[in-house]
Parts: structure tokens; sequence; C-alpha cells
């Protein structure tokens, strides 16, 4: 591979890391609010399929890209709210349900997206960084969604209001110590019913980020395992909102691997470097947990980290 | 009622009626489980505006009406039976591993590339046999690795397993369609064919491939394994409380690892028959998301082998009906999806009412 080669792919993986990270950071973030109130949430892969379907379809109907964010992420809320109602019930296993959630997310997803594989949606706007380039590698690259921006700006407010307010106070003592939240007089079943719909409502916009703007279009095959991989980013970025913006990019780049050597004509290994976003998922998750001692930042009442 | 009269003297009597009142449990809240789903999916298909009747009506036709379409169901519930195993064993060590359709397609394409060099010359039983061997090792290594993981790097089996899956398509995909692609298929990218000799005939009498009576087996001796073992003694204490296992002087770790490797061997049997009975060479038929409905098989049979061959059956022939149902009355293939989705959504549900109930509570001495 010659300089401009090596360029290009870099430039490829550049743009593709602010492209692909986006639905990896809404989930992930969604997915950290729910975990930090004490319970995950596995069915966020099939919000983001159903988000993404709905969304399509919204902006189909109405002409607007717009409002189909804006109803995919109230779908979305509605899936997380199921999770959440049906997990408090006793006897009842949140991973199990998260599994089912993806199953049920998929299957309405593939059922009323039937209609919408041929139509053509307005997709969602872009803001051009790259207006002082000449290169129309650089210009391409700095074509930023707003979204991307927002998830950003919501990270940092994540991290504020975890660190200093009331809510984020409440929310964080829910998941580390149910009874020590009973204890406070804080209603641990609704506060995580609540983190689990806000949770879906932020999957559901990444969801509607794939359909609308990139890829930019329903198909079936549209997520490949982002919802899932965001849970096990979150664990990467230990529950840190900011640190999931970092963690995304990441995870943004190696999904944009395949893409960018197939940009300079490299396609024989597109499958063996596809599945580079999930050997990279694993290499973390081995790096970053340890079976000795208990995760730093993780919440106390987590199933998954115990 | 007459159990409640009688008195202390008939305690083999009110003990054989206890024990049927509590596993009656398990039968009981699973049908009311199935019985409601059907229910929620009748509202779903009532708010479409179709009709309940036609859609039961026709998945009883194409699933059990015929001996075509039993035929059709048991082809189908073979790989499903295999893969729900992959399932229920770890669940015994309290394990959720979702990741058998990446051992059933590894298991498939193991199978495959192990046929490539022996069909020129060996006769089909030893292919046959090598073909199994490396179906078994390839789906056993591969959840093995999940059960590693699991054990002595702490990382959650679910996420692990899934993962794996998603990178076992991308080795299928990566070889089916680089080095090991057939040159002379100029339609879908797949391995060599294995060749017509080579391939596993059906039951005599019937289109109903052996990989079901292997499944029943393997179900059977799961069950023996679990129950009449010390191993499988062992495998359930360590997942009702690991530190307790531990403190015990179990080998946990060795009970982990040979557990998700049989989970794993399975799910691998059943890709070596979709390619050895079915397809006759790996390419991406494989991915046909039996792996994933395996899971819904096991937790609606609660994990016990023996329920795990009539669930099997019962969600192979709603399977083997979508085609039928799609046509009739144009609903899209992903309605059976639906159906699976709301089933385990209700059947997880269900499980909060264990235990709720007097009428199963034992009342004897």
């Amino acid at each position: 591979m010659d300089d401009a080669g090596l360029a290009t792919v870099l430039l490829a993986m550049l743009a593709g890391a602010i492209r692909v990270s986006t639905p990896f950071l809404f989930v992930a973030l969604g997915e950290c609010l729910t975990e930090k109130s004490g319970r995950i949430n596995l069915g966020l892969e099939g919000t983001l399929v159903f988000g993404a379907m709905i969304a399509y379809g919204t902006a189909v109907e109405t002409g607007s890209a717009w409002a189909g964010v804006l109803v995919a992420g109230l779908a979305g809320s509605v899936l997380g709210g199921l999770h959440g109602a049906i997990c408090r019930l006793k006897g009842v296993n949140d991973i199990a349900i998260g599994i089912a959630m993806m199953l049920f997310g998929t299957g309405l997803a593939f059922f009323f997206g039937k209609a919408y594989i041929q139509p053509v949606a307005p997709r969602l706007p872009s803001i051009q960084f790259g207006w002082w380039s000449d290169h129309p590698g650089i210009a391409k690259a700095l074509e930023v969604n707003p979204l991307f921006l927002i998830g950003i700006a919501l990270a940092l407010a994540m991290a504020w209001a975890f660190r200093s307010t009331r809510v984020g106070l409440v929310v964080r003592t829910t998941g580390d110590s149910a009874p020590a939240a009973l204890a406070l007089g804080i209603n641990v079943d609704l506060v995580r019913f609540l983190a689990t719909a806000a949770g879906g409502f932020l999957a559901g916009v990444g969801g509607a980020f794939l359909s609308l703007y990139y890829p930019g279009s329903w198909t079936e095959g549209l997520s490949s395992g982002q919802g899932l991989m965001a849970v096990a980013l979150v664990i990467f970025a230990r529950w840190n909102p900011v640190a999931c913006v970092g963690a995304a990019l990441l995870f943004g780049a190696a999904g944009a691997l395949g893409p960018a050597l197939q940009s300079i004509g490299i396609s024989r290994g597109y499958h063996f470097f596809n599945a580079a976003p999930y050997v990279m998922t694993l290499v973390i998750m081995v790096l970053s947990i340890s079976p000795k001692r208990s995760l730093k930042g993780a919440p106390g009442e987590l199933s998954i980290v115990r | 009622m007459a159990e409640t009269t009688f008195s202390a003297p008939s305690y083999p009597v009110a003990d054989a009626l206890d024990r049927l009142r509590r596993s009656s449990e398990f039968v009981v809240i699973p049908l009311l489980a199935v019985a409601a789903s059907a229910a929620i999916f009748s509202l779903f298909l009532l708010l479409l505006g179709k009709s309940p009747a036609e859609f039961f009506g026709l998945v009883w036709r194409g699933g059990f009406g015929t001996s075509f379409s039993w035929q059709n169901t048991l082809v189908r519930a073979s790989p499903l039976v295999l893969a729900a195993l992959c399932v229920a064993i770890p669940a015994r060590l309290g394990m959720v591993v979702i990741g058998g359709e990446g051992a059933l397609v590894l298991g498939g394409f193991a199978a495959a590339v192990a046929a490539i060099p022996m069909v020129a010359w060996s006769p089909p039983a030893l292919t046959l046999a090598a073909m199994a061997a490396a179906a078994i090792v390839a789906g056993g290594l591969w959840i093995g690795f999940v059960g590693y993981l699991r054990h002595f790097r702490g990382i959650n089996e679910t996420i692990s397993s899934l993962l794996l899956t998603y990178i076992a398509v991308s080795i299928l995909n990566f070889f089916v369609e680089g080095a090991l692609r057939d040159p002379s298929d100029p339609n879908k990218p797949s391995t060599m064919p294995i060749g017509p000799e080579t391939m596993i005939g059906p039951i005599p009498g019937t289109s109903v491939h052996w990989g079901l009576v292997v499944g029943i087996a393997l179900c059977l001796a799961t069950w023996v394994l679990m129950n009449r073992t010390t191993f499988g003694f062992a495998a359930r204490i360590a997942g009702g409380n690991v530190r307790a296992a531990l403190a015990q002087g179990l080998p946990v770790g060795r009970i982990v690892l040979v557990s998700t490797a049989l989970a794993g061997a399975a799910a691998g049997l059943a890709g070596f028959f979709e390619v050895a009975a079915i397809h006759g060479k790996a390419n991406a038929s494989l991915i046909a998301g039996y792996g994933f409905t395996g899971i819904l098989v096991s937790f609606l049979a609660r994990h016990n082998p023996l329920a795990i061959v009539p669930v099997a059956i019962l969600l192979g022939g709603i399977d083997a009906a979508g085609g039928l149902v799609q046509r009739r009355m144009e609903l899209p293939d992903a309605t059976v999806l639906v159906l699976q989705g709301i089933t385990f959504l209700v059947l997880l549900v269900s499980e909060t009412l264990y235990g709720r109930f007097a009428v199963f509570k034992p009342k004897g001495a």
C-alpha cells in the first residue's frame, strides 16, 4: 500500500468513525443510563432495528426526516418501557427478557418494514465542516450529522447530571444498592422503569440514524449487532458517558475498516474486516474485565458484571 | 376434593399426588403462557384486519395436517432440537448462551470443509464420520471458548456468544466467497458439494433425515447426564451457587468447560446434518435462524431435555406453515418472528406465576 492509499484509508476511517459511531453512541448512552439504574437491557438491538424501520416509514409518510427521528425515539421508549415493566415482576430475569425483546423488536420491524424496503425517504441533513478544504476526501470526511453533535452534548449533559444533580444521584443510588435506595424512600421500580424507557428512546434515535443517514435506507440487514456491541462498549467505558463517546468513535473506526479498504480496491478480505468490530469488542472485554476484582464504576446491582 | 380426605397412614398416595402437583405446575404454566400468547397474537391479527382462525387453521394444515406437512415439520424440528440443547445444557449451570447459531454455522462449514479432500477416494461412511467429527469439534471449541471466557475471564456468556455468532458468520462468508468457493457454481457462493452418494439419506419411508433421531437420542442422553450422574449433580450445584460449589471442592471450571463444549457440539451437529442431509454444501443457507429459534425452544421447555423434542416439533410446525400463511393471507414471512417474540415475552412473564397458586403446593405430610 503506497502513501496515497494509506492516506485514503485513514481518511475514510476517520469519516467512517464519525458516521458509523453515531448509532453506537446513542445506544451506548441509553444503555449506560439503564445500567446506571441497576438493570441491563439486551433488547436494545431490537429497539435499534425497530427504531430504524419506524423512522424510515414515518419519514416516507410525512416527508420529514426529523419527524422520523422523534417517532423512532417514542417507539423506542415504548419498547424500553415494556422491558422495564416486565422486569419489575418477581422471578423474571432481565437478561432473558432482553433476548426476548431483541427477537420481538426485530420481528415487528421486519413485519411492518416490508412495505418500506422500496420507497425512498428524505435523509437527515448534514453540516459541512470541511468547507475550508479543496480536498474532496477531507470535505466528505467532515460532513457531520447534527445527531452526532447532539450525542456528544448529551454525553456531557449526562455526565454532569450523574455527578451533580439530584436525579443523577437517585439513579446512581438505585443502581448501586436497591436496599439503600428503598431506605431513602426512592421508588426503585419506578426509577428503573423510567431509566429503561429513556434508554429505549435513545436507542430508537440511534436506529433512526441508521435508516435516515448512514447507510440511509431501510433493509432487514441494517443492524448487525450494534445494539449488542453497545452493551460491551458501556462496560469498556466504565459507565462514564463521556468515555462512551471515545469508545463509540473507536468502534466506529473498526466498523469502517472493511469499507475503507474496499474504497482503495482491497476487497478480498471484506468479510474478514467486517468481523473486526466483533473481534475488537471481545478483545476489549477480555482486557477490561477481570474475574478477580469487581469493576471500578460498575453499578453494584448489575447482574452482568457479577 | 378427594385428596384432602387422606389421613396420615396413606403416605404413598399422598406423596404421589404431591409429586404430581409439583410437576404439573411446570406443564400447566407454560401451556397457559402459550395460550395467552396465541390470544395476544390473535388480537394483533384482528387489529390488522386478518382472521386469527384462518391463521391457526393454516398453521395446522401447513404444519400438522397431512403426512407431507408432518415430515416438513420434523425436518425443521431436528436442527431446533440440537440448537435448543446448546441453550439447555449451559442453562443448568445458570448460563444464558445464545450463540447456538454461530456454532451451527461453523459446524456446518467445518463439516463441508472436512469432506472436500475426502469425497474423491473415501467411502461415504468414512467421509460422513469425518464430517460429523469436524462439526462436533468446531462447535464444541466455539461454545467451549464462551465457557472459558465466562469462567476464567469473567466475561458475560450472553454477550460473548452472540458476538461469536457474528464472527462465525463472517468466517463462513469469508471462505465461501473466497478461497473455498466452488468455481463451477455461478449462482450462490458455496463450498464444493459433497456429492449425492455421500449425503445422508432419509429415514426409510419418510423424507425426514436421521438428525431428528440423533437429536432425540442426545436429549435422552443429556437428561441422564444431568439428572442421573454425579457430573450432572455437580453441574446443578454449580448452577445454584458457584461459591458453595467451589467450597465443596467441585471442579467448577472443568464442569463449565465440558458443559459448554457439549452444548456447542450439539449445535455443531445440527450444522453437520444441515450440510450432510439437506444442502449438500456449506453456504449462506446455513444462516437460517435455527440457532435463535432454538433459544425459544429451550426456554419454552424450561431447559428440560425431555420437553425440548415436543416443543421443537411445535415450533418447527409453525415454521413449516410459514410459507402457506404467507401465500394465503398475504402476511410477510416475519409473521412467524412476531409470534415467536410474543410467545417468548409472555413465557418469561409467566415465570413470575410459579409458586403463586396453592393448587400446585404439596399438601402431604
